[in-house]
């Protein structure tokens, strides 16, 4: 099916009220991306996130303290095997904080990229039904995680006060890095979102590449490790420039450098390439879901 | 400029692949047709006949053109697989078509089934938000509307409970609260009046014409030709993706009414049935005389027997099957049911064949339709296929004395009772 719809919303004045016309007909090719049309959609995006949210820990005991419990525990089992046994250096800086401040960026965007992969899938029912914008579903599942983030980092700011780091003026960037977390992780969901209405094979796919990905990332490890021609390389990885600027911004580690370059133009690169591919499979997304 | 037309549709058409709509293929499929598709189109291009490689497309609809004025009520009917749905979807934007514009002039807003986007872990009060919210509405309008939902609703005490917890009429009752109190210029409405009792298909009915006397444009796709009648003035006949009739809905619905649609046995996999089919998908449905003979005329007081042949998907807790005899105008009159008769258990994943044996049918001479369905009791209907097929019923030998009842079948009395009649008094003058 290489057709599409094209939406022309016209104005018109009628017996003094507004009356929006819809004009549907098939189309083929590449569609642009209607930001005008988001942007009137954005109640029901807020919708769906506050949905995300409020469904997360209903039924469960220990609510939101999941968003805590999942990084702090991943934190000690990092700190006695890799800190303690492995003993891989983490930059003069005491391990629980260098992996903590790296894990919070990571369960950012690994929870993003699952939830939004899902999002499409997940919401079948609603899609076959009624119409927006499909885009609304994997942009919330990418910005829903942010309220776990938000008490994790609490955590993180105890422990800061505890481990003696001050924030420096670098901090100011940290804003940069968070929505860089969120570009990855809705660049790599807009492709995986897509494909898994295709192919189911991506719901099993995503776990295990998010696993792969955690050890391709610098999380356990400083990407200091690493040789500085291969830096550069390891940059194509779009969350290296991202942790690596998360814990300069906190913990003074030193700066990304070269690699937040190249992390930026790969992150952008997939993000646009997503969304023009989400928007050329959504056409057919009813229909084959 | 002013202008009247609230939707303006030409030569709308909507192509299916085959077997676009089965599920779960594997990216392996996809690779294997990419390695395929040099080697057909060699050979389409050797052979170069297009017929040929039409024949995996079907069209969905095709060809279809109306227009429909502010303020009308307009319903769309036809046989299971004419396109009805199809044609809702692309007004809704919900699918693209293949060829052709569909113009509409207003805020659209589609009602293809009770309860969209409902999620069952939250609340009523969550869920009129998040419902009405994915339905259209803005914040401050469901905001303004809330009292009125509840309390059409009626369940103000239940506000704060999650849906789950809801008994089924509970959940439809708000689900259709917040969907009544949508508010769009032009409403498109699909068979959702087909669940709930008659009591509230009756307020769901109220709660249309209300907004069709707001000078608000509706489409209303529906098996229930009484429903239509009294709804729409008028009605369009799809058949087969093509519009087969335009016009008054009485003379629509009679064009309907007139084709001959009873056959004593269906193949059930060919025809569209509505529901998730989760646990069970009909397969067959034959319809037999009393001397086990596939028949479609049966007479009155003698045996109707249906035989259901069913695949059960996974373990089904508590199955029920049943089987719907409704007037030629939609009106449920029976309803067969396993559960009510005893036969209740759960299956387990295969084939089943069910019989039903009415020992005497009791209705009057005339036309009447057929609908399966299949569900985990107490929950929506799992797999259900409206219209499967129609049968007729002639007059017999009822009482054991002569009677006039078809003559009195043609005033639309459907269901017969026996009744015994003497004198109990009588003054001589």
């Amino acid at each position: 099916m290489k057709n599409r719809m094209n939406l022309s919303t016209n104005r018109r004045s009628d017996m003094g009220e507004e009356i929006p016309i819809i004009v549907i007909k098939p189309m083929s090719g590449w569609a642009p991306i209607d930001l005008k049309e988001l942007w009137a959609y954005r109640e029901l995006l807020q919708t769906f996130i506050m949905r995300d949210i409020n469904v997360r820990y209903k039924q469960t005991a220990l609510g939101a303290a999941w968003a805590v419990i999942q990084p702090f525990f991943m934190m000690v089992v990092f700190t006695l095997f890799f800190g303690k046994l492995a003993k891989i250096p983490s930059e003069g800086i005491p391990y629980p904080i260098f992996s903590y401040a790296a894990l919070l960026p990571w369960t950012l965007f690994a929870e993003g990229l699952s939830r939004s992969t899902n999002s499409v899938v997940g919401n079948a029912n609603i899609m076959t039904k009624v119409y927006f914008p499909r885009l609304l579903l994997p942009i919330s599942g990418v910005v829903s995680p942010l309220v776990d983030f938000a008490i994790a980092f609490v955590i993180l700011l105890g422990m800061m006060l505890y481990f003696g780091f001050y924030p420096t003026e670098n901090i100011i960037w940290l804003p940069a890095f968070i929505l860089l977390a969120l570009a990855s992780s809705l660049g790599a969901g807009l492709w995986l979102s897509a494909l898994n209405v295709q192919y189911r094979d991506f719901q099993y796919t995503v776990p295990f590449l998010i696993q792969i990905w955690l050890f391709a990332s610098p999380v356990v490890y400083p990407s200091s490790l690493l040789p500085e021609p291969y830096r550069m390389i390891y940059g194509l990885n779009p969350m290296a420039g991202v942790i690596e600027g998360f814990r300069w911004t906190l913990l003074g580690t030193s700066p990304p450098g070269s690699l937040i370059v190249v992390s930026v133009v790969v992150i952008l690169a997939i993000l646009v390439s997503g969304a023009f591919y989400f928007r050329r499979m959504e056409k057919t997304f009813a229909d084959v879901v | 400029m002013k202008t009247d037309i609230a939707i303006r549709v030409e030569n709308l058409g909507k192509r299916y692949r085959i077997g676009q709509c089965e599920r779960h293929d594997t990216l392996r499929d996809a690779i294997t047709d990419k390695i395929k598709a040099p080697f057909c189109r060699i050979k389409d291009c050797l052979s170069s006949n297009e017929g040929n490689h039409d024949q995996s497309y079907i069209w969905a609809l095709k060809d279809v053109s109306f227009e429909i004025q502010q303020g009308e009520v307009v319903g769309v009917i036809g046989r299971n697989g004419s396109g009805k749905s199809t044609l809702l979807k692309i007004l809704s934007r919900i699918t693209i078509p293949t060829e052709g514009t569909a113009e509409i002039h207003g805020r659209i807003g589609s009602l293809l089934e009770v309860g969209t986007g409902f999620h069952p872990e939250l609340t009523g009060r969550e869920n009129i938000f998040l419902s009405g919210s994915i339905l259209g509405m803005k914040k401050y309008e469901i905001e303004d509307k809330f009292d009125d939902i509840v309390k059409f609703s009626e369940i103000e005490t239940f506000l704060d409970t999650a849906v789950k917890r809801y008994s089924s009429g509970m959940y439809v009752r708000l689900a259709f609260a917040v969907a009544a109190h949508l508010d769009p210029e032009i409403l498109l409405v699909d068979e959702v009046l087909a669940v709930g009792d008659a009591a509230f298909q009756k307020k769901c009915m109220g709660k249309i014409s209300d907004i069709s006397e707001k000078g608000r444009t509706v489409i209303f796709v529906s098996h229930n030709m009484n429903a239509v009648h009294e709804l729409c003035q008028r009605a369009i006949l799809l058949d087969k993706g093509r519009k087969r009739v335009e016009g008054s809905a009485l003379e629509v619905i009679n064009v309907y009414l007139s084709k001959d649609n009873s056959r004593s046995s269906v193949d059930l996999d060919k025809i569209p049935h509505k529901g998730k089919q989760k646990y069970a998908f009909l397969r067959k449905l034959t319809l037999l005389n009393g001397d086990h003979r596939p028949t479609t005329v049966f007479v009155m007081k003698k045996a109707f027997i249906a035989q259901i042949e069913l695949e059960c998907i996974q373990h089904m807790r508590d199955a029920e099957i049943g089987l719907t005899i409704s007037s030629r105008y939609g009106t449920a009159i029976h309803y067969l049911t396993s559960t009510w008769e005893g036969l209740r258990g759960d299956l387990e994943p295969g084939r089943y064949n069910f019989e039903v044996r009415v020992p005497e049918i009791l209705l009057f001479p005339g036309k009447y339709q057929v609908d399966l369905w299949a569900l985990r009791e107490g929950e929506d209907s799992d797999d259900i296929i409206y219209e499967v097929t129609y049968f007729d019923v002639v007059k017999g030998d009822v009482t054991g004395f002569p009677t006039t009842i078809d003559k009195y079948a043609l005033s639309g009395c459907e269901v017969y009772t026996s009744s015994s009649w003497r004198i109990i008094e009588q003054k001589a003058q």
